[in-house]
């Protein structure tokens, strides 16, 4: 198998194959799941049977119809807040290393600030000052993740901008915004792409660990961290219904970061002793 | 596999130390093979000889070099032939063994020294490690050997050198403190590649001699991988000449330089030789369109870089800055173009003076004075196609429509001698001296009065850089744009440059035309230049050796000079 010239490794297929079905399920969650995500439709806790193949939960919902309906907001969510991140991120950072000097300082300075705050405190004061609507919730963990990729964009754009191709743009007269987009941007896509999948995978997880602690995603949406807080207990009474959405967010995470690896194994070919 | 072949060593005249046969080097990727890099490829290297292995970039030298250690880069592999060390077959024997041969019976020294030093460590550290970790010296005994060895390699304070660490000494010294490092452990082969390409001619010649006394006194034999003919001729007994991964000729030095009898070995010797002339002394008229006058700059709080330079190019002339690295040429460059701002001086294009900043200049005044630089693999985006790449200055300049601008660049290639089909391809896809030619074109689509050429020949092969040489001349006729040539290689000067200025720690020390700079009475930095220069005849070395002895001027000598 090949992908753009590139022998997909082994565990690169499994990583495509786990997130392939994972975006499938979430896009067309309506039509798979048997029952609706938040109708109960029998007693709390029964037992696994030909209808219900996980059981139901604490108020008598459908297991399966809720991981399926909590692949599609744990990952949209996910996808949203990342793209988000990386349009503040890679904008700011891009401008920080072109324009240089005073903006660089400035920019630098503040995503230092809000390094300096560790993120999980950070998120709960927000949340719990101004409500867990989902806005809120997009925008703070963007706004959050967005230092980190102001980071990467701005350390990848200043190894681009050293390079010479640009100086000749700059020779020419060129404004920031074409030295952005078209000399720096088409540069920096391969790198960028790996880091896309991390973050990704961090937010999910930092979602999850939200939900979990009730900060998160809000019922009676599903979503696959606040399902792990509602069943937590049952583990105690020998039921496996905790470990089901557990192990759909592990089984994601695994998946990304096996196309991230591969990813980055193609990156750095590239580059090192050429002959 | 890890079975000795014994057998075939007996037969062998006992002097031969390293010997190939039939050598093949393929790239073999989980992608599936590749291009063969080495072809059947055979030598015989005897001990104490010293055998040059010549060709330009892509002739498969240093993959030989390489594999004679049994070592090739990253997917590559040896695929067959037989490569015996002494008595066994390096192939054949097991990791273990071959990782024993390395360092205390056979030794690299590469091209970069400052890539190949840990900047963490000091000198005398690194030098020991190998000998030491491999139990064939004492740390004491590896230590005086490397004090004996700095000191036969004319370092300086050879006692404490070692302390020092790799950023505190010159290019030129940790190029020899290396070859210390490679020779501590008494190797019975060295293998330098390209030892002395990144080092400047004058500290080239100070490095070329103490690596030859060193293989002298030592007896050691050795591979020396080099693109250049004349630097080779001081040193090897016997020349190799490669192209592409084939052996092309191979024969006693001075046959190969005196008598080549292969038609590439004749053109490589003959460029290095003669050299076509390409000075024209009538083309250029007599209005100056770029004045430097007393232009001094610095960067911001460092010394000054350039001092008071005064330099004058006309329309449709050549003119060449030549000096080491850190004369200043390359600064002077980036003052005329404006990305840095000159601290006093006037720069006059066309009698008007131009704005110091580059954000201060306006279009017209940007559009005049264009670059192309040393690195067409840096100076082009790889993202870009060669529409984009040089139809842009099209569009930018002269606010063309897109079946216009097309139009143009499909000219531009047909003047650089590229195929039209050209254009849609990306600049990554091409080699270097295509690059090189796109990044002509991408100046002349400005349609400048004045192209500034850093080094625009010193990143690429002898023939390739040639003919770029030119083609620049070739469109200087009949376009009447002016160079102004940044370069430290004094033969390119000679051939395309009109008027010279040479440059020495930010000032111009000899300046005029081509012909009186370079004649008799010189200036003594210029006299010193120019005798660096390696020439084609094994001779050479001795010649400038014996010269420099009784008292002439080094580099060292005259920087002190107030």
């Amino acid at each position: 198998m090949r992908i753009l010239g590139h022998k997909v490794s082994v565990t690169a297929q499994i990583g495509i194959a786990i997130v392939a079905i994972n975006i499938f399920v979430a896009v067309f969650a309506p039509l798979i799941a048997p029952f609706d995500q938040a109708t109960p439709v029998g007693d709390a806790w029964a037992d696994p049977d030909a209808q219900h193949w996980l059981g139901l939960d604490n108020l008598g919902r459908d297991i399966v119809s809720r991981l399926i309906y909590g692949a599609r907001m744990s990952i949209g969510l996910s996808l949203v807040i990342t793209a988000l991140s990386f349009v503040i991120g890679v904008i700011s950072g891009f401008a920080a290393a072109v324009a240089g000097g005073w903006v660089d300082q400035v920019l630098s300075r503040i995503v230092d600030l809000l390094l300096s705050m560790p993120t999980l405190i950070f998120a709960f004061v927000i949340l719990s000052v101004l409500g867990t609507a989902l806005p809120v919730l997009i925008i703070t963990i963007a706004v959050l993740d967005s230092t980190k990729v102001f980071r990467l964009a701005r350390s990848v754009a200043m190894n681009i901008v050293s390079l010479e191709f640009v100086e000749a743009a700059r020779l020419r007269g060129e404004g920031w915004w074409w030295i952005v987009t078209r000399e720096v941007l088409p540069n920096a896509i391969p790198p960028l792409t790996a880091e896309f999948g991390l973050r990704f995978c961090f937010t999910f997880l930092f979602i999850a660990a939200l939900s979990f602690l009730g900060l998160g995603v809000q019922p009676p949406n599903a979503d696959w961290g606040s399902m792990v807080r509602d069943y937590r207990d049952m583990i105690n009474f020998g039921s496996a219904a905790p470990l089901y959405p557990a192990a759909a967010i592990a089984t994601l995470t695994i998946g990304v970061n096996f196309i991230v690896d591969w990813m980055l194994a193609i990156h750095s070919r590239g580059q090192g002793e050429g002959a | 596999m890890s079975e000795r072949t014994m057998g075939a060593s007996r037969s062998r005249d006992d002097s031969v130390i390293l010997d190939v046969r039939g050598m093949r080097v393929a790239v073999r990727t989980d992608a599936g093979d590749g291009p063969v890099l080495v072809d059947d490829v055979s030598l015989q290297l005897r001990r104490g000889e010293v055998i040059g292995l010549i060709g330009e970039s892509g002739a498969g030298k240093s993959t030989i070099g390489l594999a004679s250690m049994g070592y090739t880069r990253r997917d590559c592999h040896i695929v067959g032939g037989n490569i015996i060390f002494g008595d066994a077959d390096v192939r054949a024997i097991s990791l273990d063994e071959r990782r024993a041969l390395r360092g205390p019976k056979i030794a690299y020294i590469a091209q970069s020294a400052a890539a190949s030093f840990n900047p963490a460590h000091t000198l005398m550290e690194q030098v020991c490690e190998a000998s030491v970790r491999h139990g064939v010296l004492s740390a004491a005994e590896a230590r005086a050997e490397a004090i004996s060895l700095f000191k036969q390699l004319d370092l300086p304070s050879p006692e404490t050198i070692g302390s020092r660490y790799p950023h505190q000494v010159s290019g030129g010294q940790l190029q020899r403190v290396m070859a210390a490092m490679a020779m501590v452990a008494k190797p019975d082969i060295l293998i330098f590649d390209e030892p002395t390409t990144a080092l400047d001619v004058t500290t080239q010649v100070e490095c070329l001699a103490a690596f030859r006394k060193l293989i002298r006194e030592h007896g050691t034999a050795a591979l020396y991988i080099t693109h250049d003919l004349a630097v080779v001729a001081q040193i090897a007994d016997r020349i190799m000449v490669l192209k592409r991964g084939k052996m092309v000729e191979f024969g006693d030095s001075r046959q190969i330089l005196l008598q080549p009898k292969e038609e590439y070995t004749r053109r490589l010797v003959s460029e290095r030789v003669a050299g076509h002339n390409f000075v024209d002394a009538n083309v250029a008229a007599q209005v100056p369109i770029l004045a430097i006058e007393h232009v001094t700059a610095n960067y911001p709080g460092k010394p000054k870089v350039i001092d008071d330079v005064n330099l004058e190019v006309r329309k449709g002339d050549t003119v060449a800055v030549v000096g080491e690295s850190g004369s200043g040429k390359s600064t002077l460059a980036r003052v005329v173009t404006g990305l840095l701002p000159r601290a006093a001086g006037d720069v006059r294009f066309n009698g008007v003076s131009l704005p110091p900043r580059l954000n201060d200049r306006n279009k017209d005044q940007l559009r005049r004075v264009q670059m192309i630089y040393q690195m067409p693999d840096v100076a082009l985006n790889p993202q870009h196609t060669l529409l984009e790449t040089i139809g842009r200055p099209v569009a930018f300049y002269f606010n063309r429509s897109r079946e216009e601008v097309r139009a143009r660049v499909g000219e531009l290639l047909r003047q650089m001698d590229l195929p039209e089909t050209f254009i849609t391809r990306k600049t990554s896809e091409l080699s270097g001296g295509q690059k090189q030619r796109v990044s002509i074109a991408r100046a002349l689509a400005a349609e400048p009065d004045l192209i500034i050429c850093d080094e625009v020949t010193s990143a690429l092969d002898q023939l390739v850089g040639e003919e770029i040489l030119r083609l620049l001349k070739k469109l200087q006729n009949e376009l009447g744009v002016a160079y102004l040539f940044i370069t430290h290689d004094l033969g390119t000067v000679k051939r395309i440059a009109n008027k010279v200025a040479v440059m020495l720690k930010g000032k111009v020390v000899a300046g005029g035309d081509t012909a009186a700079v370079f004649a008799p009475p010189y200036h003594p930095y210029t006299q010193l230049l120019l005798s660096s220069v390696p020439e084609m005849r094994p001779d050479w070395l001795d010649e400038v050796l014996a010269a420099r002895a009784t008292g002439q001027a080094t580099t060292a000598a005259l920087l002190r000079a107030p």
